[in-house]
């Protein structure tokens, strides 16, 4: 082990957290708002039953929330026992956890403008190919 | 180039300033649901603390272990497939909030690591183990694994239309300066 590489790959580190700090911490305050702010009776309210409409307002709600992925379950569950088509909760679900509008300051600061805007369209449109892909082999194999 | 660096932490320093204003405005408007927001953001700051640990202790290691020259070796001899399930697995055993990850991705990327493999590292932190248990409780477990398999399908599709898409704009950005 070299001890002045060591003392370099900390130093590095710490240096690379602090220039990220005021983006954590502004992204933190920013869920916090939302996930304060936004009741979950909300999401029930949007949904047209529409099978075509509502994967992409599935979609469009998850990618604008934040939070735990717990949180969505619960929510995709009640959407579910709602009558909410399982094509607008699996959009929704996925898009929770895949899409971050929230955090796209973050990532475009962090990882650049065009890689996030990009990884952020390419996962909303996803999320709506991957739950037409789930029901649809859902539907072959039941 | 070190005036670009000086300009970019100053507009992260703004985006958290103007968050804060939010937070003034809410103060001013409604004192109950600025509470609430400052006990949730306690409660997920407490929880964030101890990844930001780990990710800071992960990033002195792989600033250690992982130097360009390492990622050159490895970007060279390595078969494509070794890549991508690293980024499959890195990105499932991953925990804690995506924004999380973004300091060391970009590190990792200055060392190497291409746009289609942080993305698709970024879309398998969307498959949480943990949770798996509770997400059959609500869901089917038969819709828990297709949605599984499927997502790790979603996140090699991502990766290499984002690859696609940078290694064209790089090209494209060659061919002008030529």
């Amino acid at each position: 082990m070299d001890i002045i590489r060591i003392k370099e790959s900390i130093r590095k580190s710490a240096r690379a957290l602090y220039r990220s700090l005021p983006l954590i911490l502004g992204t933190i305050l920013l869920v916090s708002l939302m996930l304060a702010l936004i009741p979950k009776s909300f999401y029930l309210k949007i949904f047209t039953n529409n099978q075509i409409l509502d994967p992409l307002i599935g979609s469009f709600i998850g990618s604008v929330s934040a939070g735990n992925p717990l949180v969505s379950y619960i929510i995709g569950g009640e959407l579910l026992k709602q009558g909410i088509s399982l094509l607008a909760v699996i959009s929704f679900i996925v898009a929770w956890v895949t899409v971050g509008i929230i955090q796209l300051p973050a990532e475009s600061f962090m990882l650049g403008k065009k890689f996030a805007i990009i990884r952020n369209i390419s996962a909303f449109i996803l999320a709506i190919l991957v739950a037409v892909a789930t029901v649809l082999i859902l539907g072959v194999f039941s | 180039m070190m005036k670009e660096k000086l300009k970019d932490i100053n507009k992260a320093w703004y985006f958290l300033m103007i968050v804060l204003l939010g937070y003034i405005i809410l103060f001013c408007v409604n004192k109950e649901s600025f509470f609430l927001t400052i006990d949730t953001f306690i409660s997920i700051l407490t929880k964030i603390i101890p990844i930001f640990i780990l990710v800071f202790v992960l990033m002195a290691i792989t600033n250690y272990f992982i130097t360009p020259k390492f990622i050159s070796k490895h970007i060279e001899t390595d078969k494509g497939i070794k890549k991508w399930v690293f980024a499959v697995v890195g990105g499932i055993l991953s925990t804690g909030p995506i924004y999380m990850w973004y300091p060391l991705l970009a590190d990792l990327r200055e060392k190497g690591l291409s746009n289609g493999l942080i993305a698709c590292f970024l879309y398998n932190r969307a498959v949480k183990i943990p949770l798996i248990p509770l997400m059959i409780i609500y869901f089917k477990w038969q819709l828990v694994i297709v949605l599984t398999f499927v997502m790790i399908l979603a996140s090699l599709i991502q990766g290499f239309l984002i690859n696609k898409f940078t290694r064209e704009e790089k090209q494209n950005e060659n061919s002008n300066s030529i």
